[in-house]
């Protein structure tokens, strides 16, 4: 299999690039159009921080430090409603649980025998949707044992790019028109529908979806404090009862 | 202890680094543990994946239905509206994510301008 030329992606170089090469190649491929998307949602992170009252600094070290979006988001919510650290932590680990599993998919593709855990933790880091997608993607290219690399140069090119973006519209974008940071506001939530939709690996992470959209504004209404874990909860119970459900069914029919 | 507890320069930092840094990589480097140990397709995976998913679509949700700053300003109709005329172009037209940002955004921007 490692040896199947892949159809879209070309390389001309297979297998002769040096460690360093491939670094870069993964620099290289961060630089796409999922990124120019990301790029844009981190403008429209550093417009809610600002209206949040963050300050640029905290807002480009929560940027570097945590990466994935909906955590960050949470975050800063969790902040301006005056909560604890613990109960900050808390909040930010429930959104951020969704990420192990993104890890464990990508890890038999990285590891090989001579990976060592802390270079695999360090690309760990790396993970969250975009990088996930792009790393789904285009890894086949990468020879196996200079995969974990090539995401490293991936995934830091991207955490980088957008640190470079939040500071930017903190110092540019400090009154913008409302219409203009409302639409910007709107881009994450647009971003996060369209692409979880679409990374979904069965048909139980759409019914997980729905429910968890449809759910949110009713459990806030009952559990404001503990809205999200809930939502998490009751939606995914549904999606995986739906899943036992239709696997019976189909047992049962064949 | 709350973001602005210590009146210090650091502390927003530690903050950060406990509450966001460690609440995330921590899920990344179990991650990193189970990923030699669990196949992904198993199946407590699937219900692992189904209450992420569910999470993620409840921040969904409430940063359309409970925005902050000036998107807060608009009625809570078109803020639905517009996310969902974006989420059905992108299933209509191809799954293109673009498409859906591109039509959810346009939505907002023309109800904007109409009121």
């Amino acid at each position: 299999m490692p040896d199947s030329s892949p159809p879209e992606t070309p390389v001309p170089h297979y297998r002769s690039l040096s460690a360093a090469g491939w670094y870069l190649h993964g620099v290289r491929t961060a630089i796409s159009i999922p990124a120019v998307i990301l790029a844009s949602t981190f403008v429209g992170f550093a417009a809610l921080a600002i209206s949040a009252g963050m300050s640029v600094e905290h807002a480009v070290f929560m940027t570097g430090m945590i990466w994935a979006l909906p955590g960050k988001v949470v975050l800063i919510g969790a902040i301006n409603a005056g909560n604890g650290v613990l109960s900050a932590a808390f909040a930010v680990a429930l959104s951020s649980m969704r990420l192990t599993p993104m890890v464990v998919a990508l890890m038999p593709e990285m590891r090989t025998p001579r990976s060592r855990n802390w270079v695999l933790c360090l690309a760990s880091h790396f993970v969250a949707v975009t990088a996930w997608v792009l790393a789904m993607e285009k890894m086949h290219v990468v020879p196996p044992e200079r995969r974990t690399l090539w995401f490293i140069g991936l995934g830091s090119t991207l955490i980088f790019i957008n640190m470079v973006v939040v500071a930017l519209v903190y110092f540019l974008a400090a009154d913008l028109p409302d219409v203009l940071s409302a639409a910007l506001l709107l881009l994450t939530p647009l971003y996060f529908v369209t692409s979880l939709w679409g990374s979904a690996r069965e048909r139980a992470g759409h019914v997980a979806m729905v429910a968890g959209i449809l759910l949110w504004p009713l459990v806030h209404l009952v559990l404001p404090e503990f809205s999200l874990l809930a939502t998490g909860v009751l939606g995914g119970g549904l999606a995986y009862g739906y899943h036992r459900h239709v696997r019976v069914r189909g047992k049962a029919a064949t | 202890m709350t973001f602005d507890a210590l009146d210090t320069w650091w502390w927003p930092f530690v903050y950060i680094l406990i509450a966001g840094w460690l609440a995330t990589d921590s899920w990344r480097f179990l991650g990193v543990y189970l990923g030699g140990r669990l196949s992904s397709d198993s199946e407590i995976l699937v219900l692992v994946r189904a209450v992420a998913t569910a999470l993620v679509a409840g921040v969904i949700s409430s940063l359309v239905i409970a925005p902050s700053g000036p998107l807060a300003e608009t009625a809570l109709l078109l803020r639905v509206g517009a996310a969902a005329a974006g989420f059905a172009s992108y299933i209509l037209f191809g799954r293109r994510i673009l498409v859906g940002i591109f039509v959810g955004e346009a939505v907002l921007v023309a109800g904007m301008l109409m009121s």
